[in-house]
């Protein structure tokens, strides 16, 4: 077992720093690729703490689904491979659901701050 | 560089004395971009060269390449198209690889402050319709006084998206759902085959206080259906937050619709829909290829890195173009 602090920790704790003490002292392009990764560091905590659910609940879906079982990735070709085929579409019960969800739960990770996204979450129940 | 280009000017440009400011402002696996002042002993006179040196990366077979591109260019600003001016098509005795040198038209192409300054205020409410009236000239180009160009159809593309989308091996059942969706909705040949710029959206379109001032990057230009520029400027990833304006998240489809039509021109919005579509895999597929170029280096690239996991976006796009929902799911896992 490896000790702490945790991978996650040490990453937000660089992302904060870089964030809070280089970002202001610099400017033009080198402003911008030092954003674009104060960005990755922060898409790579969100990773940190969202994807284990997210693939857990990914993969139970797509095990209902397929009725099948395998790794994430097998699941996810077996299915691409499916529509590809036409043999699924949106008409397959519980499809349009699971993918929904599995964007919702990418973006979540990847750009929480896309406007589809955010209008997406804003959604309501009936 | 500047030496070149000093000897470049004062052997075609009549009076000029030599060069000041040059700056590389862009470059990629395949040209490069230099932004320069031509010195006249009255004044001078800015200018922009645009270039695949000699031994530079293969341009992408979807280029038109930049000979093409300077002819498209001419043509385009005869026609009325806003449009800078060509000044000179490199020679080989130029040593400066190829491409062509042209005026600089100066102006805005960072979208977020085309959207949001004030400075634009004026222009945003006029762009959509602006955009119309300047695609209709564009398709208005007589194909028989162009160069050869490559010819698209619908069914190509999707062809071509798929190989891209197979050679990545990774999946993704959100641009599977496309690519049917594609192929089930194929609209055929489109009536009228005309001139088609291929990447008419943000970045490549120069915004001054009262609206469009150039069309830029005729790199994808290519010949096919009309509709797809259409679409192409719709697609959510350039509307850049303003996702209630589909075009370019300033102006309405009504509004580019209608400009288009004043110059006499038809709309089929069936199509421009299928090519807004075709337009949101497309960028998705490119994200993915950024990805793959960056794992290829030899430039280890975070901006490529990154833009790899906003392929995502455009299957959020996707998915509330062909499935969208009207309430929200049961988020209980």
């Amino acid at each position: 077992m490896q000790d702490e602090p945790t991978p996650e920790e040490l990453i937000k704790a660089v992302a904060d720093f870089l964030r809070a003490e280089i970002a202001p002292q610099i400017s033009g392009h080198l402003a911008f690729k030092l954003r674009v990764s104060i960005n990755a560091l922060d898409l790579v905590t969100r990773q940190f703490a969202q994807a284990q659910a997210g693939d857990a609940a990914e993969a139970a879906r797509l095990t209902g689904l397929l009725d099948m079982q395998g790794t994430l990735g097998e699941l996810n070709r077996a299915l691409a491979r499916r529509i590809a085929e036409g043999n699924a579409d949106l008409q397959t019960p519980g499809l349009a659901d699971h993918l929904w969800q599995t964007t919702m739960d990418k973006l979540a990770v990847d750009q929480p701050n896309y406007a589809a996204y955010k209008r997406e979450l804003e959604k309501k129940g009936e | 560089m500047e030496a070149l280009l000093a000897r470049c000017v004062m052997s075609r440009f009549s009076g000029a004395t030599g060069v000041i400011d040059a700056v590389r402002l862009s470059g990629g696996a395949s040209q490069e971009t230099w932004s320069f002042d031509i010195v006249y002993p009255a004044r001078n006179i800015g200018a922009i060269l645009r270039r695949a040196p000699q031994g530079y990366g293969a341009a992408p077979a979807r280029a038109a390449g930049l000979n093409v591109e300077a002819v498209l260019m001419q043509h385009a600003y005869e026609a009325g198209v806003p449009s800078p001016r060509v000044l000179h098509v490199l020679h080989p005795q130029d040593e400066l690889g190829t491409g062509f040198i042209m005026e600089r038209v100066e102006g805005e192409t960072i979208p977020r402050k085309i959207l949001r300054d004030d400075e634009f205020a004026e222009a945003r409410p006029k762009l959509a319709r602006q955009l119309g009236q300047v695609l209709a000239i564009v398709h208005g180009l007589d194909l028989l006084q162009l160069p050869a160009l490559r010819r698209m159809t619908a069914g190509r593309e999707i062809a071509e998206l798929e190989q891209d989308y197979r050679s990545f091996n990774w999946p993704r059942p959100v641009f599977e759902l496309a690519l049917r969706w594609l192929r089930d909705n194929d609209p055929g040949p489109s009536r009228e085959v005309t001139l088609v710029h291929g990447d008419f959206r943000h970045g490549n379109l120069i915004i001054g206080p009262h609206g469009i001032r150039a069309v830029l990057d005729w790199e994808l230009a290519h010949s096919g259906d009309p509709m797809e520029d259409l679409g192409w400027i719709c697609v959510n990833s350039w509307r850049f937050g303003e996702i209630d304006k589909p075009v370019g998240g300033f102006g309405t489809r009504e509004e580019l619709f209608a400009g288009y039509e004043t110059a006499g021109r038809s709309v089929y919005p069936e199509r421009v829909r299928f090519w807004e579509v075709m337009g949101t895999l497309r960028w998705g597929v490119m994200c993915c290829g950024m990805m793959q170029r960056f794992r290829a280096g030899p430039e280890h690239s975070i901006e490529r890195a990154m833009i790899g996991r906003r392929a995502s976006e455009t299957e959020i796009d996707l998915l509330r173009l062909l499935a969208p929902r009207h309430h929200a799911l049961n988020m209980s896992r």
